[in-house]
Order: C-alpha cells, then sequence, then structure tokens
C-alpha cells in the first residue's frame, strides 16, 4: 500500500543483540525496508538484515580491467606512433608497458570503487537530517521501520519488547530514502 | 526467540582495559580536535618558519639556476633525490598498517592506523616536492606526464623514471583516496559535537554519512576492495622507485636484489616513522589507553623483522660484490666502507643495524622512550642508506679519472630541512582537524554492549 511507506516508527538502542534480536522478529513478521544505524559496521546486523554481496566489487573488477587494458593500448600506442628504434630492441616492449598497466589498473580501480561505493549508498546526502540521531555516531545502534497506521503500531509493540532507549514516531515520512 | 551471536573473539585481539563504552571513544578522540593550545601554535610557527626557509631556498635555485645545488659531475643525483627515496619510503608503512595489515586482520591496527595513513598522504606529498625540485625548471615539470603536445611526442616507457611518474602519481591518489574513505565516518562523528566554522567543515567532508546499514554494507566492501588494491600497489611503487637505479648499469646499482630490498627498507624506516609520531601524539593528547604498551611492541616487532631482512639485503650486497669477482663491482663497495664516504655508510650500519638489535629485548620493546630513540635512529640510519646508495655509487664509478666527491650545498641542506618542516606541517593540521584515532574501526575490535551479558565478543 502507498501510505504504508509514509511514516514510520525510529528505535535507539544500547545494546547490539537487543537492535539484533528486534531485527529478526520484525523481519518474521513481514515488516519490509528495514534501515538499521550502526557507529561501526557490525555483521550481525547486516546478517540479520540479509544483505547480499555488495556489488561495488564489479565496479572494482570493471575499473581495474580498463586501467590494465588503457595501460597497455596507450604504450603500445604511442611507441608504434613515433617509433625510437634502438640497439635492435623491439619498439613495442610488453615488460615496461607491464609497469605502466599495473599502475593504471590500481589507479582506475581505485577510483571507480569509490564512484561505485557513492553511487550505490547514495553520498553524499544532502538532505536533512530528521529521522536521525547523533548519538548513532557514538554508541548507539537506531532501527527505521517503515510502516503506518496498525502495522506502526505493532511494529512499536515488538520494538518496544526489546527494551530501547528511545523510540520515536515520523509521522512525515521524512525518513523515505 | 533470543538470537545467541556467536562467539568471535580474534586471534591477537588487543584489549583495551581502560575503554569501556563506545561513547568513551567518541569522547575521547573528538576532545583531541579542540581549541589548540600554545605549543601547537609554537609548532606551527616553527613548521611555517622551516617551509619558508625551504620556499627561499627553492627560489634561489630557480633564481640564480642549478648551480646553486651541489650535483654536478660524477654526482649528479644527491641529497634531493636521496631525500625523495627517503620521504617515498616512509610513506609506505602507512599503507602496510593500513591495507596490508587489515586483509590480515591484525586487530593491533585499528589504533594507529590513521596516523599511519595520514603519515602516507603526506610523506607523498613531500616526496612529490624532489623531483620539481631537481629537475630544475619546476614549471616545465608537466612535461614528465604524456598530456597530447603539439608534436606528438610521447613519453618513453622504456624509462623507469617514467614508470616512476606513474607509481608515485598513483601512490599518492590512491593512498589519499583510501584516506579519506577511512575518516568520512568518523568525520560525521566530529559533526555531531563540532560547532560554527568547524561544524561547516565536518558537514561538508562527512558526505551527509548517517551510518545506516546500507552505507555501512558498500563502505566495509569498498574499503576492502581498495586494501586489496593498495597492497598490491606498496610494494610496486618502492619495486618501482628501486628501478630507477636498478635499470641502470652504475656499479652499486645494477643488482636484481634491489625491489625486495628497498621496499623492506621502506616499511623499516616508515614504521620507525609511526613509532616516532604516535609517541609524541600519545605523549601530548594522553592518548595511553589507546596506544598500549602492546601496539609499540608489535610495532617493534615489525621493524626488528624488516631490520634484518635490510641486514640480509646488506650482507648480500656485500658479499656479492666480493663473490663477482667483478673489480668494478668490488671497488664500489670498498669505496662504500672505507672510501670518502665511509662515516656514511658506518652511521647507515649502526643506525639500521646495530641499534634495531637492541629489539630483540622485551623490557626494550616495552620501553616507550627507547623505542622512541631508537626510531630515530633508524630514521637517520634509512637516510643515509639511501645517501651512500645513490652518491656513493655515482660518485666512484668505472673510470677512476671520473671519480669525484660530492659535498651537499647549503640550499639543499635548507630544503632537506624544510621538507621535514612542510611534512610537519600537515601532520599538525591533521591533529587538529581529523581524528587521528580511527573512531569508528577502533569499535570493531571493542567487545559489544550486550543486555544478556556474555554471550558475545566479537571483532
Amino acid at each position: 500500500m502507498a501510505d504504508q511507506e509514509r511514516g514510520g516508527v525510529l528505535a535507539a538502542f544500547d545494546y547490539l543483540d537487543s537492535i539484533v534480536d528486534a531485527i529478526h522478529e520484525l523481519r518474521k513478521a513481514g515488516y519490509k525496508s528495514l534501515r538499521a544505524y550502526m557507529p561501526y559496521p557490525d555483521h550481525h546486523i547486516e546478517e540479520a538484515l540479509g544483505h547480499g554481496p555488495s556489488p561495488v566489487r564489479v565496479w572494482t573488477l570493471v575499473g581495474g580491467l580498463t586501467g590494465a587494458a588503457t595501460g597497455f593500448a596507450f604504450t603500445t600506442w604511442s611507441a608504434m606512433d613515433w617509433p625510437l628504434v634502438t640497439g635492435g630492441m623491439p619498439i613495442v616492449s610488453i615488460p615496461t608497458s607491464v609497469v605502466i598497466a599495473f599502475e593504471l589498473t590500481i589507479l582506475f580501480g581505485a577510483l571507480s570503487t569509490l564512484i561505485g561505493l557513492f553511487i550505490l549508498s547514495r553520498l553524499p546526502y544532502v538532505k536533512p537530517m530528521i529521522v536521525y540521531d547523533p548519538e548513532f555516531m557514538a554508541g548507539r545502534f537506531g532501527l527505521y521501520v517503515p510502516a503506518s497506521g496498525a502495522r506502526l503500531d505493532d511494529a512499536w509493540r515488538i520494538l518496544e519488547r526489546h527494551e530501547p532507549v528511545q523510540i520515536t514516531e515520523d509521522r512525515e515520512g521524512a525518513h523515505v530514502a | 526467540m533470543a538470537t545467541v551471536l556467536e562467539e568471535t573473539a580474534e586471534r591477537g585481539a588487543v584489549p583495551h582495559p581502560d575503554i569501556t563504552r563506545y561513547s568513551d571513544v567518541n569522547r575521547d578522540i573528538l576532545a583531541i580536535l579542540g581549541r589548540p593550545g600554545f605549543g601547537w601554535w609554537a609548532l606551527v610557527v616553527l613548521a611555517a618558519a622551516g617551509i619558508a626557509l625551504l620556499l627561499g631556498a627553492w627560489g634561489w635555485q630557480l633564481y640564480r639556476g642549478m648551480g646553486v645545488a651541489g650535483i654536478t659531475k660524477p654526482v649528479g643525483w644527491g641529497v634531493y633525490i636521496t631525500t625523495f627515496v627517503f620521504w617515498v619510503g616512509i610513506a609506505h608503512s602507512g599503507t602496510l598498517v593500513s591495507a596490508v595489515l587489515f586483509l590480515f586482520r591484525a586487530p593491533w591496527r585499528q589504533s594507529i592506523y590513521r596516523t599511519a595513513e595520514a603519515m602516507t598522504v603526506f610523506a607523498v606529498m613531500t616526496a612529490g616536492l624532489f623531483p620539481l625540485i631537481h629537475v630544475g625548471r619546476a614549471w616545465l615539470a608537466y612535461w614528465l606526464f604524456p598530456y597530447p603536445n603539439s608534436r606528438f611526442l610521447w613519453p618513453n616507457f622504456r624509462s623507469p623514471l617514467v614508470w616512476d611518474v606513474f607509481a608515485v602519481t598513483t601512490y599518492f591518489t590512491v593512498s589519499a583516496t583510501f584516506f579519506y574513505l577511512g575518516t568520512i565516518p568518523d568525520l560525521a562523528a566530529a559533526r555531531e559535537q563540532a560547532v560554527g566554522l568547524r561544524k561547516k567543515f565536518y558537514q561538508i567532508t562527512s558526505l551527509g554519512w548517517r551510518g545506516t546499514d546500507r552505507e555501512w554494507h558498500h563502505f566495509s566492501k569498498a574499503y576492502i576492495y581498495l586494501a586489496a588494491l593498495a597492497t598490491p600497489l606498496v610494494l610496486s611503487v618502492h619495486s618501482v622507485v628501486s628501478w630507477d637505479f636498478a635499470m641502470g648499469i652504475v656499479p652499486g646499482w645494477h643488482a636484481t636484489i634491489f625491489a625486495p630490498y628497498f621496499v623492506a627498507g621502506a616499511i623499516f624506516s616508515g614504521m620507525a616513522m609511526v613509532i616516532t609520531l604516535t609517541v609524541v601524539l600519545r605523549k601530548v593528547f594522553g592518548l595511553e589507553a589507546y596506544l598500549t604498551t602492546k601496539h609499540f611492541d608489535a610495532m617493534a616487532k615489525l621493524i626488528l623483522m624488516t631490520g634484518l631482512i635490510v641486514l640480509y639485503a646488506y650482507l648480500t650486497e656485500f658479499f656479492m660484490a666480493w663473490y663477482s669477482g667483478e673489480e668494478i663491482e668490488r671497488t664500489s663497495f670498498w669505496q662504500r666502507l672505507f672510501g670518502s664516504y665511509w662515516w656514511a655508510t658506518w652511521i647507515m650500519l649502526v643506525c639500521n643495524v646495530l641499534v634495531p638489535l637492541m629489539l630483540w629485548f622485551k623490557r626494550v620493546r616495552h620501553s616507550i622512550p627507547a623505542l622512541f630513540v631508537i626510531s630515530i635512529f633508524i630514521n637517520i640510519g634509512m637516510w643515509f642508506e639511501r645517501f651512500v646508495i645513490i652518491v656513493v655509487s655515482l660518485a666512484t664509478d668505472y673510470i677512476p679519472f671520473a671519480w669525484g666527491v660530492y659535498r651537499p650545498s647549503v640550499v639543499e641542506m635548507a630544503i632537506l630541512l624544510g621538507s621535514f618542516a612542510w611534512f610537519g606541517f600537515w601532520f599538525l593540521l591533521f591533529t587538529r582537524l581529523l581524528p587521528p584515532v580511527a573512531i569508528a574501526e577502533l569499535k570493531e575490535v571493542l567487545p559489544a554492549p550486550m543486555r544478556r551479558k556474555g554471550v558475545a565478543h566479537h571483532g
């Protein structure tokens, strides 16, 4: 339902096991698009949310391969464009191209990983941070459940059972991102 | 139903008994970013004076020409190239700590890696000055890069010097990227406590990081891939730097051992610089809870290991010179020990071989003042190592008639001194603007807060 995506509830937890339990229970109850906030990447939470492998790796691979191809192509082409004949040595020299291709593999791979990360995690995030708590940067874990009406009340009850420090309702649906 | 989180206590984990809660980390580390005291300003003034010295000496050289530097026939590479290799070498252990130890899951890296990584970026920035200074006409330095010029001439890719351009610029770009990426979550943490202009700075640089699961999910993976790219990069960069020499046929340079020898030396010297810097940081900012003797013990062991590789490389060099039976090669190494530059070689041997042997003793490894002093010795020794390799080899090559003695000029020494000020200036700025200990990553090695006690100690 359309109105289900508007609004939701945000809970802050002090304990790691509380939020992991809450995620499990909410997912069992059929809640989708849960969003967790954490002060460091915790794999228990990521596993509970059921994240698949991140597509960042495709960016790394494609960037790296592009770099390697560029390195070989550029050194080969520029050597043939203006041949430097020295002592019968080959004009197109593989060993020297390897060094350039290697460095460009790393350079392109790294930059493309960075771009991929920015696109996938939608950074920079410039909207106002409404459903957010500065404590998430220090020691608290956050869990946002998009829901409204009776579903919101249910989610509220489930969250309450896991002793959150704080629960706030987000009526406007400001969080949708 | 309650989940039981699995036990994942990591092997070799370094406990931080004095840090109990996650928010303590934010409190302690972000407090460093507060108002700088008198000491900091005094150091900034000192650094600014040093940079003025550097710019003055360089300006004088640009105005008068390369004649004001001591480099001439037969020694065309002197203090500038020595210092370039020195700073590139310093950079390497930063990447070792941040990328290689990350891939090897060494949990003791968390407290020191931000400092080490900052050191890497600033050291490459310092090293990057030296080719510009050395080429003389610095305003034409863009000739080093391939670009479509009027006659469509391209660099000669058979030259190791061109490889070096690619290696060092890639190294700077990638290590700066890696450094910035790792800092984003901590900049967000700083954003929440800062006020005024500082808050604006952190708001912009943290890119609106909120620590959501999606951000972290991609971030952690991107971080692994960047570490996986930086690891072979760090090995390649100093290999390429060593090939600047090894590809030449100068006696004392033309050796296959050079690449691993230089990489080990780089990590050896860089680790020493990390110790020098972290000892000061720990003292000044009271980070005893974060930088424990166990961290220093681990760093000292790395120095000991790479120091032994360096010793092995020295022995191999001398042995091969003797064993080859080549008169010229033998003479070159004889000149190192007993020639005009005997003092440089002996400083190198004492600082790099004898002094680090003290690290075999646990008492020395656990004494912060001792480590500090040893690290200074190694820094000096490694500068002289590059000086010996570069200058002695060039001063006494094939024809005795062409031999000469190189004396560094005042301008060269001023620029060398100024390079430390330039590095120090960036580092001082770093300690006040960026959290010098990785806040988010440190939390990964702290025990997670649990409602039900004793269910997990995660890594």
